[in-house]
């Protein structure tokens, strides 16, 4: 088990926007009548996405009696669920995946990397408070490891000094582009396809 | 090596694009109505037929599960739901069916949805893969807009709703019953089984749960009929299936190939061989990493389906290939992958929450050479008490690893530790402490 705590400086209020509110409906109406509780994860989604990238106690009680169902049973979910953040993390949030395919594929230097880019310490914010980073298990795109999460987005086939480029874009608020760094396709075989070869060359 | 025509993924890798209009040439959607009308059990004894095994990593028989299914509706609904949590370590090949062949995965909901007599369907993906969510809810719009779900799905008098839930980062959520929990809103707890979620799953309903892959391949099977599927492959192990290979080797790929395979094949052919050459290959993990590595001596000649990894104590699990070769330390690689269970055991059962704790500490001083030489069995014994002592599998995934490093590789473990047991130096070790003490986020 993982050991999650909620941050210490926490805002007293919470309340949906109106965009979050529409959005929090429209996921309610996706479940049968009296099983709203199964949007509590989406919601959550929600509420982490309008404050910051992460989750006050405020905002689980919001949903708790937003959904009718025990503050308890909110807080045993958001703290249950890694990618639901308990404290500020940076408006960028870079997840590295350290899991064995990565890490045999040198996800170290990547670590290395983020510790020189953003902060010593992981989860730890940067200088400018605008960049945290961590290290998360298996990520789920093995072939194209290392790899690394910032917000949505996977950024595969890396290295130390690709790492570092991509870090210094995000420090200067800038959105790199999404994919592999070796300029391969997806997850085909790097100059070595063998299969569906008419479909490429069509 | 498969011939391309008999690849079911055609667009593995993006060459033609994910939209409605290049899956339908590629034959999705193709005359679904006539496969409905020739009813649920033709459905159900083609996918019989075919041999499928689920593709999620227990291989469990696809057609006799959907057979669970009551046959007449009761008070409670039916309900279907995909397995798109895929987590386990080495393993990507759901991945780039949400995002390339999304329309084959509908059109199996449909398909499936009506053999179990569901009409409802989520999907569970899990949280970090939230673009590739996106582009499956685009193609789902899009299928809604044509009618090909909805109400009279595709024109087969069959309703269908399609709903995505996003998982949030837990492993243990693949496992079928505490991916029910999680759509029910509670932490992802895995259910006791009996009773099974084919009678009593989602609120409690019939609930049929099925891989991603799984479902995916349904169309084609229909379309090009279970004999065809069955003959490729060998007995009991038919059909093809997507290989992720990744690690230590010069190519890592997905590629979809036949069952039974060469293992060598895969690696020498389709990944471009073994970094430093197949002589500088130490092990492979077949399966994700759940399954036991195989040491290389056996690679040489082991073809990668269910039954012939069984005989080698291993298994086919997810098809996640990960080459390890002798640059890296191996004791090292499967610390990591005892980290990575410690952190995603999900706490409801004692021998795991705790044991996989263990294992990982015992194996970080292994890997350092800080153990003694009475803990090699040690070891063995605390995998032996999680296996088979928890409510889910989680229990096997986790000891199994270490299980196969300890049959393979435990001249290199005891070479590396060559102290006197601990009770004789009475030197403070850090595993007889609280794990919580060691817990570097505490």
């Amino acid at each position: 088990m993982s050991l999650r705590r909620p941050s210490t400086n926490q805002p007293e209020n919470f309340e949906f926007s109106s965009s979050s509110l529409k959005a929090a409906n429209d996921i309610i109406s996706k479940y049968p009548e009296g099983k709203q509780q199964s949007a509590v994860m989406a919601l959550l989604y929600i509420a982490q996405k309008q404050n910051n990238n992460w989750i006050p106690l405020a905002a689980m009680k919001y949903i708790g009696k937003f959904l009718d169902m025990p503050y308890i049973k909110v807080y045993e979910v958001a703290t249950f669920y890694s990618m639901y953040n308990l404290s500020p993390v940076g408006k960028y949030f870079v997840q590295v995946c350290t899991t064995t395919p990565c890490m045999i594929r040198g996800a170290n230097k990547l670590v290395e990397a983020c510790k020189e880019k953003i902060s010593e310490n992981e989860s730890e914010l940067s200088k400018d408070q605008s960049c945290s980073w961590m290290e998360v298990e298996c990520l789920g795109a093995c072939v194209n490891a290392p790899m690394m999460q910032i917000n949505d987005d996977y950024y595969e086939d890396l290295d130390k000094e690709k790492t570092l480029k991509i870090l210094d874009k995000i420090l200067n608020g800038e959105t790199p582009k999404p994919g592999s760094y070796r300029g391969r396709i997806n997850t085909e075989p790097e100059n070595n396809r063998k299969t569906l070869m008419d479909l490429k060359n069509a | 090596m498969l011939k391309d025509q008999d690849r079911i993924f055609q667009n593995l890798y993006n060459d033609l694009g994910s939209d409605i209009d290049s899956s339908e040439k590629r034959g999705d959607w193709v005359n679904t109505k006539g496969l409905t009308d020739k009813g649920r059990d033709w459905i159900i004894n083609e996918i019989k037929d075919s041999q499928l095994r689920g593709r999620g990593g227990a291989g469990f028989p696809t057609g006799l599960k959907w057979s669970f299914a009551p046959k007449e509706v009761g008070s409670r609904p039916h309900y279907l739901v995909i397995n798109a949590d895929e987590s386990e370590p080495g393993t990507c090949k759901d991945r780039d069916i949400l995002r390339f062949e999304p329309h084959k995965l509908i059109e199996g909901c449909l398909l499936a949805s009506y053999a179990v007599q569901a009409h409802v369907c989520y999907i569970y993906i899990r949280g970090e893969y939230f673009i590739e969510g996106q582009k499956l809810q685009a193609a789902i719009d899009e299928a809604y807009e044509k009618k090909l779900i909805g109400k009279n799905a595709a024109g087969t008098g069959w309703d269908l709703d399609i709903y995505i839930h996003y998982g949030a980062g837990a492993y243990i959520c693949g496992e079928e019953t505490a991916l029910l929990e999680s759509i029910e809103g509670k932490k992802g707890q895995p259910r006791l089984k009996p009773p099974f979620p084919a009678l009593i799953g989602l609120y409690g309903c019939p609930t049929i749960i099925n891989n991603v892959e799984t479902i995916a391949v349904v169309p084609t099977i229909l379309r090009r009929g279970g004999k065809w599927f069955a003959s490729l492959g060998r007995e009991k192990n038919t059909g093809t299936k997507i290989f992720c290979i990744s690690g230590n080797v010069n190519n890592p790929c997905n590629v979809e190939e036949e069952m039974n395979i060469p293992l060598k094949e895969l690696i020498e052919v389709h990944a471009g061989g073994v970094i430093g050459g197949w002589d500088n290959l130490q092990a492979v993990i077949p399966g994700g990493s759940s399954m036991p590595l195989i040491p290389k001596e056996k690679c040489e000649t082991l073809t990668m389906d269910f039954d012939s990894l069984m005989a080698e104590k291993s298994g086919l699990g997810t098809a996640g290939i990960v080459v390890i070769n002798k640059d890296q330390d191996i004791i090292k690689c499967m610390a990591r992958i005892a980290r990575f269970y410690k952190h995603e055991s999900c706490g409801q059962c004692t021998p795991c929450r705790e044991g996989s704790g263990w294992m990982w500490r015992m194996l970080e001083r292994m890997a350092k050479g800080e153990a003694s030489r009475d803990e090699i069995d040690m070891l063995g014994d605390v995998t032996n008490q999680i296996a088979g002592h928890t409510i889910c599998a989680f229990g096997e995934g986790s000891s199994w690893p270490i299980q196969g490093l300890l049959r393979h590789f435990s001249k290199e473990i005891k070479k590396r530790n060559k102290f006197d047991p601990i009770i004789k130096k009475q030197k403070d070790i850090p595993y007889l402490v609280d794990q919580h003490l060691l817990d570097k986020n505490a």
